[in-house]
């Protein structure tokens, strides 16, 4: 069974909580910044497979998530810059950055993003080339995990700096802006952007589902062998960095899709939100939520999104202390997170509660030995 | 006479100017139990690291079963019928024994295959039958921190066999062990060397005696004597580097 009782149990109160509660509690503004903390969820996701099951740590995943992003906003954009709507351009029909910046012609690599469906391809792909290029670079050398993540840490530096250098091309460190509508409907209006929140909460949970299938699979266990004794793994016969590049790239695939809704519910996309602050900011999200805990992490990156608009608004120079003092508290306090103290806490007091039917189920092995059919071994 | 299964000729190794491996020529045939002695430093783990690819020679060839080992990469050479345990207990703290066996399991081995794998009747069988060759039997759904150092042992020796490979290389199996958990591994040794050729490292002459079929003694990277363990202890060349302190 790849879904326990208790797992449907959680993935049903996430489901409730984000299709039903907020919806109803919330604003259509306050609902449209929660779109944008789960936005997040996505990388996190990634994370928790990456560096809480195979003890990878990318500093670097602001960029897949601002690649997934910039894909997305590229064919915004270019739906925004019919001829009619930029005539006042010198090179009316083209984005207006590129104007500013005395180009005359669409560059060869934003034709293609003329199509939606080249676009979402991209979405995913882009990252994903990305992420199979680093992580054929380094796992095949076996380069090792601290130097790993100092390197996707430069290289989402690098990004920022190409994108900000090439203003002409990229929009520059304004980014791409007034991005008005997804084939011909607005997405600025208040329902536009709860159908949106709609599309990204529902998306969420498809790749939850997805992600917990993996865990639960043997590539997941495989995963967290290596991270405790890779040569262990390796000498069981399995090309270690095959599987290091697999779970690399399912983060970057997953990164690119939250950057794509992220741009989407906010209707920009700028290099402000790919650098190396953010791509740390979203691995502390992990980091609290608990980096072992699928829904776990979601909850830190919507605790964590949400606190940070609430002392924004109170006080905006006041965020980066508090998010600081949070990450060192977690990591002193709590390494494992909230989740950790949940199962702590918590799950064994939920447990004396559940009916028995509903408690962790046993793993294979002991429902194998104590000797019932084989139909109960299909996980 | 069949060509022996490993063939190791002029095989040499140096890290920084050091050459902790010179020149060193060995054959293991089928079904022979090999131990490798010598002091400290003499090269016998870099001779397994050579075997199974985790270091790369500098010249030479290792020849097993007909396939040059040297160009191969450690999967693969694990594919081809080696297995290798390291010398302190490396097993997975956070897996049950049962998990650490079937990840051993040879099937499903790619990505993709890992992703698809299912668990089937001939699976659990022969993990049950590894598990209880290996005195683990009802250990099966504990997590491997919690087993104790020679449950440990077993369990990488396990881990190795499920594999079912040709050739066995063992560093230290005894080493930390009690004295009831060593006599337990000698006779788990003796079962694991059916149908199989064994190479293990150990310093303890007791249990070498108890397993040899002959003995190799290193010194400095090179063989000083090879023979049977009444040979090679006789041997005045190894009693001064070696058994004589």
């Amino acid at each position: 069974m790849v879904f326990s009782r208790k797992d449907q149990l959680w993935i049903g109160i996430f489901a409730i909580l984000v299709l039903v509660v907020l919806p109803l509690a919330l604003d259509p503004f306050r609902l449209n910044l929660f779109g944008k903390y789960m936005s997040y969820g996505f990388v996190v996701i990634g994370l928790v497979l990456c560096w809480g099951d195979a003890g990878i740590l990318s500093l670097g995943q602001g960029m897949f998530f601002g690649l997934g992003g910039y894909c997305m906003a590229m064919y915004l954009k270019l739906e925004a810059s019919t001829v009619a709507a930029t005539r006042i351009q010198s090179t009316p029909g083209i984005p207006d950055f590129m104007d500013w910046s005395q180009i005359t012609a669409l560059p060869w690599f934003w034709k293609p993003f003329q199509s939606l469906t080249f676009s979402l391809f991209a979405v995913v792909v882009v990252p994903v080339l990305l992420a199979a290029v680093i992580g054929s670079a380094m796992f095949k050398r076996h380069v090792g995990n601290i130097y790993f993540a100092i390197i996707t840490q430069a290289i989402a530096a690098i990004l920022t700096i190409l994108i900000i250098g090439q203003q002409g091309f990229t929009g520059g460190v304004n980014g791409i802006t007034d991005l008005r509508s997804l084939k011909g409907w607005d997405i600025r209006p208040d329902h536009a952007k709860t159908v949106l929140y709609y599309v990204c909460a529902v998306l969420l949970i498809l790749c939850v589902l997805a992600a917990h299938m993996i865990r639960r699979s043997k590539l997941g266990r495989i995963l967290v062998a290596l991270r405790d004794r890779e040569d262990r793994v390796r000498f069981s016969g399995y090309d270690v960095a095959a599987f290091k590049i697999f779970v690399f790239c399912f983060a970057a695939g997953l990164a690119g899709i939250g950057g794509a809704l992220y741009a989407l519910q906010v209707g920009f996309m700028s290099p402000s939100v790919i650098g190396t602050v953010p791509s740390i900011e979203m691995v502390i999200y992990c980091a609290v939520g608990g980096r072992t805990s699928l829904l776990g992490a979601i909850y830190g990156a919507l605790a964590v999104g949400w606190a940070r608009t609430a002392i924004s608004e109170e006080m905006p120079q006041l965020w980066l202390f508090a998010m600081g003092s949070l990450f060192v508290l977690v990591v002193v306090a709590f390494p494992t997170g909230l989740v950790g103290f949940y199962r702590q806490h918590l799950d064994p007091l939920i447990d004396r509660l559940l009916p028995p039917s509903c408690r962790r189920t046993p793993t294979i092995a002991t429902v194998k030995v104590t000797g019932s059919g084989s139909s109960s071994v299909g996980t | 006479m069949a060509a022996p299964l490993l063939q190791i000729e002029h095989l040499s190794v140096s890290f920084e100017g050091f050459r902790a491996v010179d020149d060193l020529s060995l054959h293991i045939d089928r079904n022979e139990l090999r131990v490798i002695i010598g002091p400290n430093g003499a090269g016998k783990t870099t001779v397994l690291d050579l075997i199974c690819g985790r270091t790369r020679a500098s010249a030479g060839s290792i020849s097993f079963q007909g396939r040059e080992l040297t160009r191969l990469k450690e999967y693969q050479i694990v594919r081809a019928g080696v297995g290798r345990k390291f010398q302190t207990p490396s097993i997975y703290e956070e897996l049950t024994v049962f998990e650490s066996l079937e990840i051993s399991y040879p099937r499903g081995r790619s990505v993709w295959g890992a992703l698809a794998f299912r668990r089937d009747a001939a699976l659990i069988e022969r993990i049950e039958a590894v598990a209880s060759t290996i005195f683990l039997a009802d250990h099966l759904d504990r997590l491997g921190g919690t087993l104790s150092h020679g449950q440990k042992q077993w369990l990488e020796i396990g881990m190795l066999l499920i594999q079912d490979p040709a050739l066995l290389l063992l560093d230290e199996p005894v080493a930390g062990m009690s004295v009831s958990e060593r006599k337990k591994t000698v006779e788990l040794l003796h079962t694991v060397i059916r149908d199989r050729s064994v190479l293990v490292i150990e310093h303890d002459m007791g249990f070498v005696e108890d397993i040899a079929h002959k003995v190799t003694v290193l010194h400095q990277g090179r063989v000083l004597s090879e023979g049977s363990v009444a040979h090679v202890k006789s041997d005045l060349k190894v009693r001064e580097v070696y058994l004589g302190h």
